[in-house]
């Protein structure tokens, strides 16, 4: 059951999609860490990825006119690559793992706090920009 | 840090979004309106593999490409906190709790599994 396909639109998700993950893998190779210390480039990226999709998603469904391909580049494709999930959740389980349940604990309420006022504070920012007609 | 492990890098960050893309889409389809399990089924299935790939201990330029490039493009959690952020504009708290607290269990529940099977393929190998 497979949406059907828009090659300009698998385009633009491949685009920003690899422009995300090279920026996320670059990081994290310019910063490595033990696996009981903060992981600030996964935190790092994922919060910015959030901020950022917040604020694209906000503005393009709701300030401006419609487009097909903005989305699945900055949207699915640039934060999408950019961020991670299965990353955090691995550095989770190291975490726990090496009986750093604290860290694990902490970290994991930062991400999603953090994540979550991201997505808030783009959002309320777009918004607060009236629609100009 | 060749030209070529970075263009891989690329390529596969690109294919792995793709991917994620086409999975939320089959998955997600009609019933994602109500709850957003297209990308529930995709970060699990990611930790999954992921897991699997931490537990075969791979060398760096390996884990560089089929972990942080190939997995980690291919899960997100900035559409998981979109969408989270959303069900509690719409005043569905109860499936905004339930997505963040489900994916967290899971996930940590589904690296575990991945690694142990991961830690057990590497034994045969």
């Amino acid at each position: 059951m497979l949406p059907r396909v828009d090659r300009r639109e698998i385009a633009a998700i491949f685009a920003g999609g690899a422009l995300g993950t090279l920026a996320r893998a670059a990081l994290a190779e310019a910063f490595p860490h033990p696996a009981t210390a903060w992981p600030w480039p996964t935190f790092g990226v994922n919060i910015a990825a959030a901020f950022m999709l917040g604020y694209f998603i906000t503005r393009l469904t709701e300030r401006l006119p419609l487009s097909s391909y903005r989305r699945p580049l900055l949207g699915t494709g640039l934060c999408g690559g950019l961020s991670t999930f299965s990353t955090m959740q691995v550095e989770i389980l190291k975490m726990i793992d090496a009986g750093a349940w604290g860290l694990a604990a902490g970290y994991t309420a930062a991400s999603v706090a953090a994540g979550y006022a991201a997505i808030h504070l783009a959002t309320a920012m777009v918004r607060r920009v009236r629609v100009r007609r | 840090m060749s030209i070529v492990l970075w263009t891989a890098v690329v390529l596969i960050g690109g294919a792995g979004s793709v991917l994620r893309f086409l999975v939320d889409g089959a998955v997600g389809g009609a019933a994602s309106r109500d709850f957003p399990l297209g990308t529930m089924a995709v970060n699990l299935s990611g930790a999954v593999v992921l897991g699997l790939l931490a537990g075969l201990v791979l060398g760096h330029n390996a884990a560089l490409l089929a972990g942080t490039a190939a997995v980690g493009s291919y899960t997100t959690f900035s559409t998981w906190m979109l969408e989270t952020q959303r069900l509690t504009e719409e005043r569905q708290h109860r499936k905004a709790v339930v997505n963040v607290v489900a994916s967290l269990v899971a996930g940590v529940a589904a690296a575990a599994l991945g690694q142990q099977i991961g830690q057990l393929i590497g034994l045969h190998l």
